[in-house]
């Protein structure tokens, strides 16, 4: 153990919550036995991951260096610590901040643990937890104790197991909220955490807090748990409760979370909770991942039948008293301003005052009082930035602060007379950006920069559109500042893309013989109302091409909308097609390698983007004009059948996404059969052969998944369509493209004549 | 005191003249062509944050950047693994590092820069709080081994030591040497300096 180590736990032995310090122990000795081969890598990856310790982009010791894939000379004197994960590979650290409440001792210490494992950089996700990249797992065990000096866990950040518990950062503090959800988050966040119902799942549980409907900072209908704060009035008196949702998500396939009860008692918070973990472990799959989320049980069951079996579930549960216990104290967490209230400050101010005040600044209910959110650029801040707020935290407020689900962070209780201090002391931080929530603040996952799923550059996308957005931004239409752009690195969307005004998600293209990296526009998604619509995928442009759309779109809105028409609404009245054609050009005439070899290059990474050195066979070209011909059918197919959604015609709709799903599996069997006939039995049968059997479709990471929503469309061809299958179909159908793509691709870097020997 | 994880930071003279942006296919191509004899991994990109780490060649050995951090633009070396000898033995291959470093982008920015590195100040510090707290203890305890590292790398002792101040930083000195002195010559004693564990 390095010296350092040593001495952080001899400094904090005894200073620790006990369970918090057994737990940190028992997984420094995990990590000793996996060290010494004696726990396996499969057991040893799921014990890290339940920790926060999780795997980054070429933690398999290969690397593409633009030019040919190497490997990295680690060591091989230790083992793997999961299965192809290089030891030494550098990993990501998560750390759960619950409802994304901090303290200024606890930013303190994640800019020293930042500076020291990490690289000074803290990065907030759209979960509202902390990651640090770049943190060598031996560091863990200390970096986790220092943690929880001051009473931060990494427990259960990842994993399968019940993630961060979010929450509406302005909880407490909103003129529009029911009541303040932050005691119930933190009681449930207590409860389970180390629970012994949640500790078999088969995949990830996500829960959230939201103080209304109508906002968007909970984001209740896309978790696995939603809890919306409602009151009702019963013979004369206010009541308390919660509108309980049920299995939303996003992910590939994303779901709208479902109404369990309209009305749940704040005493049946907890223990309704812990009967849903454990019907979910006893029922939920286990073994096939791309299935294991909880909104898959309950689509199989139907909410009915999912209800009957929590219901039933939570008659047989054993008292806890904890289920009630922080009802007597629900005031406990209440915040105190540090100032009097006051008015705002007269004067003129900057131009760069007046903007912060206007996008920065919200009321809170509280007289007096604005909360402050604090915009950082792709979520990201330095460890000495940290500090600065920490201090202005303290100097203006009794230290009380959020992060947010738009990676930034709310400052809460200032008083209005100190917002022009406050926005000096901000501003001299490097934190005074104005933009927050506006078309500016744009969330981005980590993308190719350091996540393994990452197929584009979310960060570099997102880095340029701000950049070329950053001043222009406030001189346009308050219609076009109020939009949310969210960009994800890939179809999982972490980047939050469903959800956005305007979504983003990596994708690749072989163009002119070479992969060209891409980003699927997402439109038709709703912020507001807690992520109220999810977005569907209108066309792939290519990234270097992506600020045009975006200026062609929100050109286009600009000219059409009618008065006060949000985007959403824009795009329902005139419909995906029509601003499909506005970007159609962007695809074509794409510039020959040698004449703009950036074109064929990510955002900010000079690295080629695909393996340049495939040459294209002459015998390979008939092959391949036929599989781009099938897959651009497959394309406008599956766009059609978002048109006849949008048209309500539901039939029409999932029949056409299944149609798209054939053509693509088509496209991909002729490279290997030409002779293969429009029958879909038989295309399926001849794709499972050729493909499935063979494991050639397997994506690295998701197995078979997208291959199974082929065959599962084949087996349910005959059936009627409901709105929210035709819906699914098509988002299924869209992956299964996007894996056919991913499929021949793989193909080319092998060398398709290679992949085509014995077919 | 054992000491780990020595930074070493040497300033841009003057204001950087090549475009922070540049510095990514710079690290890019040292990864490719393998241009230093240790593990690089990759290239993050930090450039929209103020007074941040820049760009940043990640690698497991040691990070380099070109770092902003406390508004000074500079080469920053980040011995990450542990190195074997005495105090001035690390000290020294730090030191040795950055100065190998800096060279190799002088030269690569030649033409079109240019980039010029000081000879006559850069701060070094220890980027770990449980080695060395930034106290006085710790400054007494290292000023010694310090100024004879300084003196035996650079010849002769007319250089002055600034503590960091700043409770919160990592300790480390701000060094201001009378006359310049010869990166090539610092970057030339690395081979000869501790082996690396």
């Amino acid at each position: 153990m390095k010296a350092s180590n040593i001495l952080w736990k001899q400094r904090l032995d005894g200073k620790l919550p006990a369970p918090l310090a057994e737990e940190i122990d028992t997984f420094e000795t995990e990590i000793e036995l996996r060290r010494q081969d004696k726990l396996g890598e499969v057991i040893f990856a799921e014990t890290r991951l339940r920790r926060g310790v999780y795997g980054q982009r070429y933690d398999n010791g290969q690397r593409y260096d633009g030019v040919e894939t190497r490997t990295l000379a680690y060591s091989t004197d230790v083992p793997t610590k999961g299965v192809n994960t290089v030891w030494d590979a550098p990993g990501m650290m998560r750390i759960k901040i619950p409802y994304g409440g901090v303290n200024p001792e606890q930013l303190e210490l994640m800019a020293d643990v930042a500076e020291e494992y990490s690289d000074a950089i803290v990065h907030i996700t759209t979960r509202q937890d902390f990651q640090l990249h770049f943190v060598h797992i031996d560091d863990t065990p200390t970096l986790m104790r220092r943690l929880a000096s001051v009473g931060i866990t990494t427990r259960e950040a990842c994993g399968n197991s019940v993630r961060n518990i979010t929450g509406c950062p302005y909880a407490g503090v909103c003129p529009d909220e029911s009541f303040d959800v932050t005691p119930y988050a933190h009681a449930l966040t207590q409860f389970l955490l180390g629970h012994p119902d949640i500790q078999n799942f088969g995949r990830k549980f996500k829960p959230t807090f939201s103080g209304c409907a109508q906002h968007s900072c909970g984001l209740t209908a896309m978790h696995d748990l939603g809890y919306t704060a409602v009151t009702r009035v019963v013979a004369g008196k206010e009541q308390r409760g919660f509108q309980f949702l049920v299995g939303g998500g996003l992910g590939a396939v994303p779901y709208q979370a479902k109404v369990f009860d309209e009305f749940l008692p704040p005493e049946e918070v907890l223990p309704m909770a812990q009967a849903v973990s454990r019907v979910f472990a006893r029922y939920g799959e286990k073994k096939n991942r791309s299935r294991a989320r909880i909104k898959f049980l309950i689509k199989n069951w139907g909410m009915e039948k999912f209800k009957a079996e929590v219901l039933a579930e939570r008659s047989k549960l054993p008292h806890d008293p904890r289920w009630t216990e922080f009802l007597t104290d629900i005031d406990g967490l209440t915040e105190t301003p540090l100032k009097p209230p006051g008015d705002f400050p007269s004067g003129n101010g900057s131009t760069g005052y007046h903007r912060w005040v206007k996008t920065n600044l919200r009321e809170q209910r509280q007289a007096g009082y604005v909360t402050a959110t604090v915009a950082l650029p792709l979520g990201d801040l330095t460890s000495n930035q940290l500090r600065d707020l920490a201090d202005i935290a303290r100097k203006f407020t009794k230290g009380t602060l959020r992060t947010t689900v738009e990676q930034n962070f709310v400052m809460r209780w200032v008083s209005k007379a100190d917002v022009g201090a406050l926005y000096e002391a901000l501003n001299a931080a490097g934190l005074g950006d104005a933009g927050a929530s506006n078309i500016v603040d744009i969330v981005a996952c980590p993308g190719t920069d350091t996540c393994k799923l990452g197929i584009s550059s979310s960060r570099g996308l997102a880095s340029e559109l701000r950049s070329r957005l950053a001043e222009k931004s406030f001189e346009m239409d308050q219609a076009l500042q109020d939009l949310h752009i969210k960009v994800s690195g890939c179809f999982n969307s972490c980047g939050q893309h469903h959800v956005a005004d305007i979504g983003f998600f990596g994708v690749s293209r072989i163009v002119n013989g070479y992969q060209v990296p891409h980003f699927q526009v997402v439109l038709g998604g709703q912020w507001e109302e807690n992520a109220g619509s999810y977005g569907l995928p209108i066309i792939p442009i290519p990234s270097k091409r992506i600020p045009d759309a975006l200026d062609r779109i929100t050109d286009h809105y600009l000219r059409m909308r009618q008065k006060d028409e949000r985007f959403a609404q824009f795009v329902g009245r005139v419909g995906k097609a029509q601003i499909r054609q506005l970007l159609v050009d962007l695809t074509q005439n794409a510039p020959e390698h040698d004449q703009d070899p950036t074109f064929y290059t990510d955002w900010f990474d000079p690295r080629e983007y695909s393996t340049g050195d495939i040459g294209k066979g002459e015998c390979a070209g008939e092959v391949v004009t036929a599989f781009q011909f099938e897959m651009t059918t497959a394309e406008r197919l599956v766009f059609e059948a978002q048109v006849s959604l949008e048209a309500s015609d539901f039939q029409k709709a999932g029949k056409g996404a299944y149609d798209s799903m054939i053509r693509a599996a088509k496209a991909i069997v002729l490279i290997q059969y030409d002779d293969v006939s429009n029958d879909p039995d038989e295309i399926v049968d001849e794709f499972r052969e050729r493909y499935y059997d063979t494991k050639k479709i397997f994506d690295p990471y998701a197995g078979g998944k997208f291959a199974n929503y082929l065959f599962a469309a084949h087996k349910n061809a005959t059936k009627a369509f409901t709105s929210e299958s035709a819906r699914f179909t098509i988002e299924e159908a869209q992956l299964f493209i996007e894996a056919i793509h991913s499929c021949y691709n793989r193909m080319r870097a092998e060398g398709l004549s290679q992949s085509t020997q014995g077919a | 005191m054992e000491l780990q994880h020595v930074n070493v930071k040497l300033y841009v003279d003057g204001d950087l003249a090549v475009e922070l942006v540049r510095f990514i296919e710079v690290f890019h191509q040292w990864i490719r062509d393998s241009i230093l004899d240790e593990l690089l991994i990759d290239v993050a990109d930090y450039r929209h944050v103020p007074d941040g780490p820049g760009v940043l060649l990640v690698g497991h050995e040691a990070d380099y950047s070109m770092d902003q951090t406390d508004g000074r633009v500079g080469l920053r070396y980040n011995r990450k693994a542990p190195v074997e000898g005495s105090n001035e033995d690390r000290f020294r291959q730090a030191f040795a590092s950055a100065a190998r470093a800096c060279r190799l982008l002088e030269d690569r920015f030649a033409d079109d820069g240019p980039l010029r590195f000081s000879r006559q100040e850069f701060e070094l510090f220890i980027n770990d709080r449980a080695l060395a707290p930034n106290s006085d203890e710790t400054f007494v305890a290292c000023k010694p081994q310090i100024e004879s590292f300084l003196t035996a790398t650079l010849g002769h002792s007319d250089f002055s030591l600034e503590r960091r101040a700043a409770k919160r930083s990592r300790f480390g000195v701000h060094v201001t040497v009378a006359k310049a002195f010869d990166l090539d010559a610092i970057a030339a004693t690395l081979k000869s300096s501790a082996s690396s564990g």
